[in-house]
Order: structure tokens, then C-alpha cells, then sequence
């Protein structure tokens, strides 16, 4: 007689699939203002509660409430409209553009717009992000110009990456952005080696390393934790929880751990939880870990709660696998609506300059879109040259490079 | 001029660098305070600072993705994966990010970077201490790849490979550390002190990187070979008789395809030679750039003596290793080809 009961595998479910009524109950959402506001040098156990909670500062009103609130001017609030303004505006052309052949592929930030343009005004000149493929408004804050963004995307003659890489993988050691790379969470410990080595010169300058939920699976999220732990690095530990890894829900990466912040805790990496679809909030919340590290206290992690409303990419389509009006239902809004809302209350906005803004900001788009196409497109118009296949791979090219190159005909 | 064996050749480029380049950083599993399980660091944590030379977790992939950054920030990290058995949980890193980061911000940012790890068998290392790796870098566009056979070499190679603008894959073979061997496992062990490439500068030098050395001339046979299969090499030619011309690779990526090119136009034989599995090993791609470039000169069929197709056994350690014996027999096939 065997008593013990056969195992089973358990396997995680999103709670709603599609054809489904969409369902958040299960997002414990804190009211905004309600999470303390802690010393920069708090003892990482004092803060466990952080990690489980969300930090959040617009309330359902528009109103900035809380300890985390009144940080940013009427100017900066406006500027970081406007870049998430920009940044939509942006990607809605480009996936345009990919809709209509003139480039192979795109990835859009819709519903995720504050969480890099909000955090970028953190940072200081000189800082580096180590970004994934979906925080490009981390360029758009900082200015970089869209239209070497679109040569990029386009893989066109004026492409500062001469044709090499796949689109939106940009690259800019000025505007505090390293290059993208098609393998997952690699960033994420290069940007802890980055701060070790600022440390090491008793330089002044922090790095920002960022994974997306479904990317902390990949052993080097531990590789970096341990890492920026062991020898506390200035480093900014971003994650952003958009709740979807393509097809696979959150809880495929996460398993039974409370919240992905909570993995910095078994680190003794003061963790915060924070609401990525409120501007302000991501904004207190990454200024208050790029302190900590410019004053040399160490690593933070910081878990972005937002939510991916649009396609993973131009090649997914998600109504296979997820309710069509799930976004809808998302409990934190739409960042860009929620920050109008703010700004119309303090009396500095209103429909009619949203309305005009809106216009200008596709007019900029639509100008720098002109600008781009006139050095081509992927498949029309002025190239990168065969040559530059060959460049590049080595400082100096070696003798079997310059005979491949030659019997290319170049 | 010093005598130096291989671990203190390696050790003293450092020290050198590190001396001369305050961007010079050396960390990995052990390499502190301890100085390394070989002792290539002795020394250099008492001598540089605990910022400048420390111990790592054991996380491969962490000591290469962090590596990595402190070169995209402008330092100049000298790595250690305490075997090369072990580098694979670093592969990602190395073959996606470090080879590539020039190549793919067009010089935006670069990597800087030197990996040395000691390799190959000869020492009872069983299956995970005695691998050679090396064609799984060979294959990577971007990396270098060095194997130095002498402790002359080591240093003056370790030197240009920290102070070259691209990464390096440096493998140390680990049975050289101490003295040359040459697979006569039953005799006793000379030390470096006795043999002439024993005799090593103590201050700054380099050997250019993607330059082979002739360390034996002949006429008969080009033999190929790099690392410890350079001393079996030589060893085979002194019993067999036959006067190959030994080239000792030194830089495996980039190939001096020159030197073996002109060697086997000379001799219309060549034997390859090389500890690794035989299966897509390095002895391959040399084979087939002998044939591609010296095919009208050749008189015999290009033969490769190496390590068997299975995992590295550790009883049967010395019917693993492709010893003089081995070696021999190859030569003079193909002298009868």
C-alpha cells in the first residue's frame, strides 16, 4: 500500500485567456502617496516592505500626493509630456513605415512611454544606460535626433551603424546609451561591470542596467545581482514588469516569488516597486536610487509595474494570446493621459494646447521621416556600401577579412 | 633577462601592464588575495591594490559581462577563467557581446578586453581540466585567439593582447606552466630554467599578435602545431628522424597563413597537429587552407594527429594525448605518401 500521491507539474496560467473577460483583481494596486518615502541610505531590511508594495503619486484625480510627490517643475513635467507625446508619435510612424515595406521590423513602447523618458531625466551627462530594445525614450529625452534614429531603422546610407544592425538596435556612447544586442538580459551585468569600473577610477558617473520581466529568467539577471551586491556598484537595476514576455504572462519569469522586485531583496539590494505608468512616481523613484549610488551606498533595484498595450513586435500579434481589451482594463492607465490630466489640474495645460502639441509633434515626426527617406529605405534608395560588411569587426581589418572583401568585389 | 617559467612569464606581463596602464584591471574566481589556484597573480593584489586586481564570484558569465562594461567605460579588464573547461557559461558573453560590440555600434563603443584561461591535458585533468577549446573561439568572428608554447612567448604575447584594441582569448597550456613537454610522460620533468625560451625580459615587450615562429627548420614536412603539441612536435622529428620543419602557431585567429603557406611550398608535406577533438577542430580549417593554397605543391594527403572524437578520459590519459609516438607515425606516413 503506497500512501503518497502521484506528483503533478504545475504549469502557470495567465488568469484570462482570449475570449475572456480581462481581469487585474489580482494586481494589489497601493493608493497614490501611500508608500513612505525613505533616506536615501536607509538599511536595505528596513525597506523590505518597498518590494512589495507600488510607489505612486498621481492619484485617480490627477493630483501629486505623497512623500514621493513635488519634485519636478511645471516646465520639466511639460518637457516630459511631450517626450512621451514624441515617443508615441514616433513609433506610430514607424510602425507605419514597417507596415508599408520600407523597413523589415519595428518594436513599440505604447503604454510604457514614462518609464524611459521619465527615468532619463535622472541621470546626469556622462551617465550610461545599458537599455534593451524597448526604452528608446531614454534617446528621445536626451535629445538624440530622430532622424539618425529612422536612418538607423531604415538601414539607410546615412545609418550611423552602417547597415549592420537589425532595427531599433541603436547605439550612442554621447547620449549615455550603450548598443543594443539581439541576446536577452547580456546588458544587464555589463552595465554592473560599467559602474565597478567608475568606482574603481573614483569617478562621479552611474550606470542604468535594464531587463524586462520575462528577461530576469536569464541567468545573467543573477550574474548582475550578485555582482552589483558583492562589490556594490553604482548601478540603477531596472526592470520592467510589462506583464507579457511576447506570448508568455509574468508569471512564467516570476514562479512563486511576491513580486520581481523581492528578488533584490535575497541580495540585500533595497528594492522598490513603482507605478511605470505615472511619470512622477518613475521619475522620484529613479532619482532617489541614482543618489544612492553617486553616494556610493550601492546597488538599487527598481520594478517598473506597467503594462505592454501594444504588439511585442511588428511580427506578433497578440489576440492569440491575450483578451483583445486587456489593456483597457489595466488599473494604472495610459502614462501619457494620466500626466495630461496632472497638468491641466495645476492649471499649465489644456486640451486645446494637448490638441496643438499633438500636431506639432507629428509634424516634427513626419519633417524628420522626410529627412531619413531622402538617404533611403531598406529596399529603396541610398544604401550602406558592400564595404561596410567588412569594417569594423577588428580595429584593423586582417589579411583574411581584406581577401574575403576583395573577392566580394570591394 | 630573468628565468621565468610559463606562470611567472604570465605573471610578470601583468605586473608590467598593469604598471604601465592604470586601466589595467585583473580580476576572477581566486586571483586576489590568494594570487591564483596557478599563482599567476601572486603578488599583484599586495603590489596594485585590492581595486586593480580582485576576486570574482564563481559566476563565468558575470566575470565576462562585467569585463565587458569596465571596457565599454574605458578600462582594460585582464580576465581569468580558472579553466578553460569552464568558459562556458561565459560563451554568450563572449561570442554575442565582446566579439561583436565594434562591429555592431560601428566603433561606438569596444571591448577591450583579454581572457586568459589555462588549457589542454597531459595532467590526469580527467574530463573537465584538460579541454582546448579553442576552435569554439577560432569559429567567432571579432575575438583573437592565442596559445603561447614558451614563457618568452607568454609574456611578449600577453603583453600585446592587453594592450591590443580588440578582445583575446588567451589560453595558457597548463601543462607548460612549469616546464616544456614533449609527451614522454615517463621521464621527468624539466624545468624551464634549462631550456632557452626560459630566459625572459623583465620589463616591457611584445610579440606581435597573428605571427607564427619557425622553431624548427626543416626540409621534409611542415609540421603545424601550437601550445604543448609544439614540444611533441619537435620531440617526434628528433626520433623519427625526419627533418620536419616545425611552425609554431602562437596566434590561432588571426592565422599567419604566410609562414605555413611558404613552409609547405618548400617541403610538399604537412602534418597538423593539435590536442583538441579532430571533428571540426582548428586542425580543419588549416587543412583546408593548405589545400586551398598549396594544393599544386603537396606530394601526400595533409594528415591531422589529435585528440580522439569522445569527452577527455582520465585513465587512459596517455592513449588520449597524441604523444611523440603518435605523432612520429604520422610523419612518416606521410614521407611515404
Amino acid at each position: 500500500m503506497n500512501e503518497v500521491p502521484h506528483l503533478s507539474l504545475h504549469v502557470p496560467e495567465p488568469a484570462v485567456r482570449p475570449g475572456g473577460q480581462p481581469d487585474f483583481s489580482n494586481v494589489k494596486i497601493a493608493k497614490a502617496g501611500a508608500v513612505p518615502r525613505p533616506a536615501v541610505d536607509v538599511a536595505p531590511e528596513e525597506i523590505r516592505d518597498l518590494a512589495y508594495s507600488i510607489i505612486r503619486v498621481l492619484n485617480r484625480d490627477g493630483e501629486a500626493v505623497g512623500p514621493w510627490a513635488g519634485l519636478l517643475s511645471d516646465e520639466e513635467l511639460l518637457a516630459g509630456l511631450r517626450n512621451m507625446m514624441k515617443l508615441r508619435a514616433f513609433d506610430a510612424r514607424m510602425l507605419m513605415a514597417q507596415r508599408q515595406g520600407k523597413t523589415s521590423f519595428y518594436m513599440q513602447h505604447l503604454g510604457e512611454e514614462a518609464v524611459s523618458c521619465a527615468f532619463r531625466k535622472a541621470l546626469a551627462k556622462g551617465d550610461m544606460n545599458f537599455p534593451t530594445y524597448r526604452q528608446a525614450g531614454l534617446l528621445i529625452a536626451d535629445d538624440y535626433p530622430m532622424v539618425e534614429m529612422m536612418n538607423q531603422i531604415y538601414s539607410n546610407e546615412a545609418d550611423p551603424l552602417r547597415g549592420r544592425q537589425l532595427p531599433i538596435m541603436y547605439s550612442s556612447k554621447a547620449h549615455g546609451f550603450f548598443t543594443i544586442s539581439g541576446n536577452l538580459a547580456t546588458q544587464y551585468v555589463q552595465a554592473v561591470g560599467w559602474a565597478m569600473a567608475s568606482a574603481i577610477r573614483n569617478d562621479t558617473k552611474i550606470a542604468a542596467a535594464w531587463i524586462g520581466d520575462g528577461s530576469t529568467a536569464e541567468s545573467d539577471f543573477h550574474s548582475a545581482l550578485v555582482f552589483a551586491s558583492t562589490y556594490k556598484a553604482p548601478v540603477i537595476l531596472n526592470i520592467v514588469n510589462n506583464q507579457w514576455a511576447i506570448s508568455t504572462f509574468q508569471g512564467i519569469a516570476r514562479g512563486g516569488s511576491g513580486t520581481f522586485a523581492a528578488r533584490g531583496l535575497g541580495f540585500g539590494i533595497p528594492a522598490l516597486r513603482v507605478d511605470g505608468n505615472d511619470y512622477l512616481a518613475v521619475h522620484a523613484v529613479a532619482k532617489w536610487a541614482a543618489e544612492r549610488a553617486r553616494r556610493n551606498l550601492g546597488p538599487t533595484l527598481i520594478e517598473y509595474v506597467t503594462y505592454r498595450v501594444g504588439a511585442h513586435s511588428t511580427s506578433d500579434d497578440p489576440s492569440a494570446y491575450r483578451p483583445k481589451t486587456e489593456s483597457e482594463a489595466w488599473p494604472l492607465g495610459d502614462p501619457v493621459l494620466r500626466l495630461k490630466k496632472h497638468l491641466v489640474l495645476r492649471g499649465v495645460w489644456s486640451e486645446e494646447r494637448h490638441a496643438q502639441a499633438e500636431a506639432e509633434i507629428l509634424d516634427e515626426v513626419i519633417q524628420a521621416q522626410k529627412q531619413a527617406e531622402s538617404h533611403g529605405t531598406l529596399h529603396a534608395g541610398g544604401k550602406p556600401s558592400v564595404r561596410d560588411i567588412f569594417e569594423g569587426v577588428y580595429a584593423e581589418m586582417p589579411a583574411h577579412i581584406r581577401r574575403q572583401r576583395q573577392k566580394a568585389g570591394y | 633577462m630573468a628565468r621565468m617559467t610559463m606562470i611567472e612569464a604570465v605573471r610578470s606581463a601583468m605586473e608590467v601592464s598593469m604598471g604601465r596602464d592604470d586601466g589595467v584591471v585583473v580580476f576572477g574566481e581566486d586571483v586576489g588575495y590568494f594570487g591564483g589556484v596557478f599563482r599567476a597573480t601572486q603578488g599583484l593584489q599586495a603590489k596594485y591594490g585590492k581595486t586593480r586586481c580582485f576576486d570574482a564570484p564563481i559566476n563565468e558569465s558575470g566575470i565576462l559581462g562585467t569585463a565587458i562594461g569596465m571596457a565599454a567605460y574605458g578600462l582594460k579588464p585582464c580576465v581569468e577563467i580558472q579553466f578553460a573547461d569552464y568558459m562556458y557559461p561565459a560563451y554568450d558573453q563572449i561570442t554575442q557581446e565582446a566579439a561583436r560590440i565594434r562591429y555592431r555600434s560601428n566603433g561606438d563603443f569596444t571591448c577591450p578586453i583579454v581572457v586568459r584561461m589555462p588549457t589542454g591535458g597531459g595532467i590526469f585533468g580527467g574530463q573537465t581540466h584538460s579541454q582546448s577549446p579553442e576552435a569554439l573561439f577560432t569559429h567567432v568572428c571579432g575575438l583573437k585567439v592565442i596559445v603561447p608554447s614558451n614563457p618568452y612567448d607568454a609574456k611578449g604575447l600577453l603583453i600585446a593582447a592587453i594592450e591590443d584594441p580588440d578582445p583575446v582569448m588567451f589560453l595558457e597550456p597548463k601543462r607548460l606552466y612549469n616546464g616544456p613537454f614533449d609527451g614522454h610522460h615517463e621521464k621527468p620533468v624539466t624545468p624551464w630554467s634549462k631550456h632557452e625560451l626560459g630566459e625572459v625580459p623583465e620589463g616591457h615587450y611584445t610579440i606581435p599578435i597573428g605571427k607564427a615562429e619557425i622553431r624548427r627548420p626543416g626540409s621534409a614536412v611542415t609540421v603545424v602545431a601550437y601550445g604543448t603539441m609544439v614540444h611533441v612536435a619537435l620531440a617526434a622529428a628528433e626520433e623519427t628522424g625526419i627533418d620536419a620543419e616545425v611552425i609554431d602557431l602562437r596566434s590561432l585567429l588571426p592565422l599567419d597563413l604566410d609562414t605555413i603557406v611558404q613552409s609547405v611550398k618548400k617541403t610538399g608535406r604537412c602534418v597538423v597537429v593539435h590536442e583538441a577533438t579532430l571533428t571540426s577542430g582548428f586542425g580543419g580549417e588549416v587543412v583546408s587552407l593548405v589545400q586551398e593554397h598549396c594544393f599544386y605543391s603537396l606530394e601526400a594527403p595533409v594528415v591531422r594527429v589529435t585528440g580522439w572524437d569522445t569527452p577527455y578520459p582520465h585513465a587512459q590519459e596517455w592513449d588520449y594525448f597524441p604523444g611523440p609516438a603518435r605523432v612520429g607515425r604520422a610523419l612518416q606516413e606521410v614521407m611515404e605518401g
